[in-house]
């Protein structure tokens, strides 16, 4: 489903993607973990098509980025550590606008369905403004997932939540995931990710440097790999 | 925990897929209606951007008022200066804030994210930023007259302006969405901003001072020309270059 071939990111003379690889199959939870500055939400962003690749090839779902980067954003969701929410706007308004930008038919019944999946239908009528971090991260993903897109990308999706958010979120995320979506979330907080994902890869130094599947590593062993997999890098 | 048993039961996701309206030139319309609504809903709730920009507009030509005391004939010949210098610099308050809203809380990766040619998103903005300029002119015109005693009603002058309007928020609102990404956003626009509108500025102050000063509509019509070439120009680069303006 995303197929990531030599990618090379450069700011200026600073290389952030240093000839990154990176596959992941249809329906996985790939985790991608990373300590910070490691290139996790340049490598997020290029996969959304926010960003330009410097040089490499980049394919979702059969598209190449940059060229068909309109068919790659109609099968993406994404959500990020900002809600990417308009405050003066109520939650079923912020679905309708998002709704009417990715052309989503009886927007109406799809706007009340996924308010329904996250928990915050009785909250439609409030501006987003007024809602706490959490409900407006459940309504972010609410966004995401309104045209019900094939992959979806999480850029440290946890920030700033506290544990019940933070619980509340990992229920969704299961959620959407358990629904045959194909998942890449960044983090750096391993507990989380463990009980999420299927698979796990290290990033460092602008590229993956570790990769191990769920069942070939026990829970607890994950941090010892991710500490070695960064100190090798 | 809140009880998502409703989640589970829900349908699974190939079954769910809700249908896309794919046609790319109603995509694009539909675009660019949704964001122009988004910035119109947005501000009749918070009337931050108005407001900031009419204050603003209205301290500046109560300043001039007392700064100038002119007789009839000296007020025909500022009056369009000082109103261009009005609308400008509110102008600049407006597009300033209009970008800052979408990166605040990442909304403008938000519009980037979605599957539609992004120079809808840019049309989109540039007509929600000139219908709010539009509004602040209509606003200050009658309040100038008043002070000045001058009738700024004129056809002439109302084609002026709406032309001058459209250039600037063209290039403005282009603009506006590159220096957003920098950190010094708000000293940047003006820098960048303003060598760039000179042309239109000129053309504004003395396509106005003409029907103001009663000049003949031969000397006039090459500064209106002037103008719409401009709008015309400028439009469409803004509509060739956006996608790479807001792409990193």
């Amino acid at each position: 489903m995303i197929e990531v071939r030599k990618l090379v990111k450069r700011f200026g003379l600073k290389s952030v993607l240093r000839g990154l690889d990176f596959q992941v199959e249809a329906g996985e939870f790939v985790a991608l973990l990373g300590p910070n500055g490691a290139g996790k939400t340049t490598f997020l962003r290029i996969l959304a098509s926010l960003s330009r690749p410097s040089l490499g090839d980049v394919r979702i779902g059969g598209y190449s980025l940059p060229a068909q980067a309109s068919a790659v954003r109609r099968r993406l969701g994404v959500v990020s550590h900002l809600p990417l929410l308009y405050g003066d706007l109520t939650a079923a308004e912020n679905l309708r606008f998002y709704g009417r930008m990715y052309g989503v038919a009886d927007l109406n019944q799809r706007v009340d369905a996924v308010l329904e999946l996250v928990g915050l239908a009785a909250r439609q009528r409030d501006l987003v403004r007024t809602f706490s971090r959490g409900m407006q991260q459940r309504l972010a993903i609410g966004r995401a997932v309104l045209h019900d897109p094939e992959v979806m990308l999480f850029d440290e999706p946890h920030t700033g939540l506290d544990q019940d958010a933070s619980n509340m979120l990992d229920t969704i995320l299961r959620e959407v995931a358990a629904r045959g979506r194909t998942v890449v979330m960044t983090s750096h907080d391993l507990a989380r990710t463990a009980d999420l994902a299927s698979r796990f890869d290290v990033l460092s130094r602008g590229a993956i440097v570790a990769s191990v599947r769920r069942g070939e590593i026990e829970t607890d062993q994950l941090p010892r790999f991710y500490r070695e997999a960064v100190r090798e890098a | 925990m809140r009880d998502t048993s409703h989640i589970a039961s829900s349908t699974p996701h190939s079954q769910t897929l809700p249908a896309i309206q794919s046609s790319p030139f109603g995509a694009f319309w539909r675009a660019l209606w949704a964001v122009v609504w988004k910035d119109l809903a947005a501000e009749l709730r918070s009337r931050e951007l108005l407001s900031s920009m009419l204050v603003f507009a209205l301290l500046v030509i109560l300043i001039f008022n007392f700064a100038l005391e002119l007789d009839a004939r000296e007020r025909a010949n500022v009056t369009s200066g000082v109103l261009w210098v009005t609308f400008t610099f509110a102008g600049t308050l407006g597009l300033n804030r209009s970008m800052a809203i979408e990166k605040d809380r990442g909304c403008l990766d938000g519009l980037l994210l979605a599957p539609v040619d992004r120079s809808a998103i840019y049309f989109g903005k540039a007509f929600g930023n000139l219908v709010f300029m539009l509004v602040v002119e209509l606003i200050v015109l009658p309040v100038y007259s008043l002070l000045y005693n001058t009738n700024l009603f004129l056809p002439g002058l109302l084609l002026v302006i709406l032309l001058g309007s459209i250039g600037y928020v063209a290039v403005g609102t282009l603009l506006a969405s590159m220096a957003v990404q920098a950190r010094t956003r708000d000293v940047l626009l003006p820098i960048l901003l303003f060598p760039v509108v000179i042309p239109v500025v000129i053309a504004a102050v003395k396509g106005s001072g003409g029907f103001l000063q009663g000049i003949p509509m031969d000397e006039i019509t090459p500064w209106i020309n002037l103008l719409i070439v401009y709008d015309v120009i400028f439009t469409a680069v803004a509509f060739m270059v956006f996608d790479y303006v807001v792409e990193e």
